[in-house]
């Protein structure tokens, strides 16, 4: 489904700053493929997904996507291909418009905005009814300006209005790092029953070694720009907390061992 | 000082036509201020080549009625100028509107016909309801400036009304909302922002040129500070506006508050004048209460958590709790 073919991507070259966030990365996913994405600050987790979904070009490889070369398109070309969930709750719903008006927008991701009235009434059921699935109570407020909503439940509306047209990849980059134990549990939660209930290839970075053992079929550690670690299936699924810290220092070596004591 | 009254009513029908035709100004800025969140400085340019292009086609031959349509595209022109100098040269919204403000400047001369004014009267073109192709608005018809300049207005109003509810005026709302929201939904966000500033200037060359017909002239000058009249009838309408529905108000109302802010705008000043005040001051005034009214929220805000507060309650609560 998803090809990623030895991607490189530095930034700041040639100045005191350059940072090499991405250095020569392969992957490769199934479709159905959920894949959790661990690593150190600066590890490169949020640069690979930024590749994949187009923030900005990458320097030299190619990306594939349901067969298709994606690699020179910009961002809003690959939308109609890619749902995110971002880490900040702010940044994946517009704060001045109403649920619905948000949801509609959504619906016709990546298509061409006709002159056509956005919101018609059997539209309005289906989102009363994904919304309900939520189990916030959004279903009956369809008329409310997101703005007023809170961290947790504009989160969840993110993560409806990424697959509420099924992507053929959902990219969820730490999108519970910025709520609070409970409500990130919730939305872990409604992540995974819709993941599986549409059958969704996968990308979910997480600072949480826990949800990353728990959460997937397969995981992967990443490192200065490169995958150490790619475990999938059975053996995943045995995976400790204690065996996935000595792997990190067992393969990164020991000078990383302060980046590992950060992953804890 | 010698103040009547009566003077100043009469007045105020005058007012009123003004305000209304500013107003529809207001809601050309309205959609870059408010919806795009682009403060966009073209504005003071187009409403003068609206004028420009209106007076020039009358003085041709042109219907008064056509030559509103032709001075729409001129401002659509110019609004793409400056969302391309921003999205495709990179250069920062406030920056490229100045850029096409100025540069209108000549434009506008060459339209004119390389002079600073340029008039077209009445008594030879006449009314519209008089032959068919003749002046929508005049300030010799002042009723009738006000019932064509309410239905002008509540047909723009409609228009964008249901244009921002299609999905491509709500990808432009989206736009100016939250940029990465839109991009991540598949949005071209550059588009977007270049079809908001062609459709805002369309409307505001508009204005310009009723604003033309309503004096009978054209003047380079004349869309000078309009950016900061359409930013005074915005908060104005909008202050009155959130005093009625609180802020449950629906964009078609907003709208419609913002013409009415243009109409109070040009009564006020108008009151302002009849004080024997110097209209060369106008300009001081006006500033004064939009950087007041602008700045208001943030005040009010700041009153509610500032340093200085929290330092205050802090020496208050000494020794309790």
């Amino acid at each position: 489904m998803l090809k990623v073919n030895n991607i490189s991507k530095t930034f700041n070259a040639g100045t005191i700053n350059e940072k090499k966030a991405i250095d020569g990365l392969s992957l490769s996913l199934k479709e159905g493929d959920f894949v959790t994405v661990i690593g150190g600050n600066g590890a490169g987790k949020s640069s690979l997904l930024n590749a994949v979904a187009g923030v900005w070009p990458v320097d030299s490889g190619s990306i594939e996507l349901a067969g298709e070369n994606i690699t020179g398109l910009p961002e809003y070309k690959r939308a109609k291909l890619i749902g995110r969930v971002f880490q900040d709750p702010m940044m994946g719903t517009a704060p001045d418009m109403w649920i619905e008006e948000n949801l509609a927008i959504a619906m016709r991701r990546g298509e061409k905005r006709k002159l056509k009235w956005m919101v018609t009434k059997q539209d309005r059921e289906l989102y009363r009814e994904k919304l309900s699935e939520l189990g916030l109570g959004l279903e009956d407020r369809l008329q409310v300006k997101v703005g007023l909503l809170s961290g947790g439940q504009r989160q969840a509306l993110t993560l409806l209005m990424a697959t509420l047209k099924s992507p053929k990849l959902l990219l969820l980059d730490e999108h519970t790092a910025a709520l609070d134990p409970a409500t990130a549990a919730k939305v872990l939660e409604l992540s995974d029953s819709v993941v599986e209930k549409n059958n969704l290839t996968t990308l979910m970075i997480t600072h949480n070694m826990t949800d990353a053992i728990r959460h997937g079929n397969r995981l992967i550690m990443m490192n200065a720009g490169h995958i150490i670690l790619d475990i999938e299936g059975e053996e995943k699924q045995h995976l400790t907390k204690q065996e996935l810290l000595d792997k990190f220092a067992e393969v990164a070596g020991h000078q990383e061992e302060t980046d590992a004591v950060l992953l804890s | 000082m010698n103040l009547n009254f009566l003077n100043l009513l009469s007045r105020m029908p005058s007012a009123c036509a003004q305000g209304i035709l500013w107003g529809l100004m207001a809601l050309g800025v309205y959609i870059t201020f408010r919806v795009l969140d682009i403060a966009d400085l073209s504005v003071d340019g187009t409403f003068a080549t609206g004028g420009a292009v209106t007076v020039m086609l009358i003085i041709g031959g042109c219907p008064a009625g056509l030559a509103l349509l032709v001075a729409i595209l001129a401002g659509v022109a110019a609004g793409l100028c400056t969302g391309l100098l921003h999205t495709r040269l990179g250069i920062p919204a406030i920056l490229s509107g100045i850029l096409t403000q100025f540069a209108l400047y000549s434009i506008n001369l060459h339209i004119m016909g390389m002079k600073a004014n340029q008039t077209a009267s009445l008594k030879k073109y006449g009314m519209f309801f008089e032959n068919g192709k003749g002046f929508l608005v005049s300030s010799r018809y002042i009723p009738a400036a006000i019932a064509v300049g309410l239905v002008l207005a509540g047909i723009v109003i409609f228009a964008l009304y249901t244009y921002f509810g299609t999905e491509q005026g709500s990808a432009i709302r989206a736009t100016g909302s939250n940029h990465a929201m839109a991009s991540a939904q598949g949005i071209n966000i550059n588009n977007m922002k270049v079809l908001g500033l062609a459709l805002s200037n369309g409307i505001v060359a508009l204005s310009g040129g009723l604003m033309t017909q309503f004096q009978g002239t054209a003047d380079v000058n004349i869309g000078r500070g309009a950016i900061v009249i359409g930013l005074a009838a915005i908060i104005i309408g909008e202050v009155f506006c959130d005093l009625f529905f609180r802020k449950g108000a629906n964009f078609g109302i907003r709208m419609m508050f913002v013409v009415f802010g243009g109409i109070l705008y040009y009564v006020a000043m108008t009151v302002i004048l009849w004080l024997k005040m110097d209209p060369n001051d106008l300009k001081l005034f006006t500033a004064i209460i939009v950087a007041i009214f602008l700045a208001v929220p943030y005040l009010k805000n700041q009153a509610k958590t500032s340093f200085s507060r929290a330092a205050k309650h802090a020496a208050d609560g000494k020794g309790e709790k």
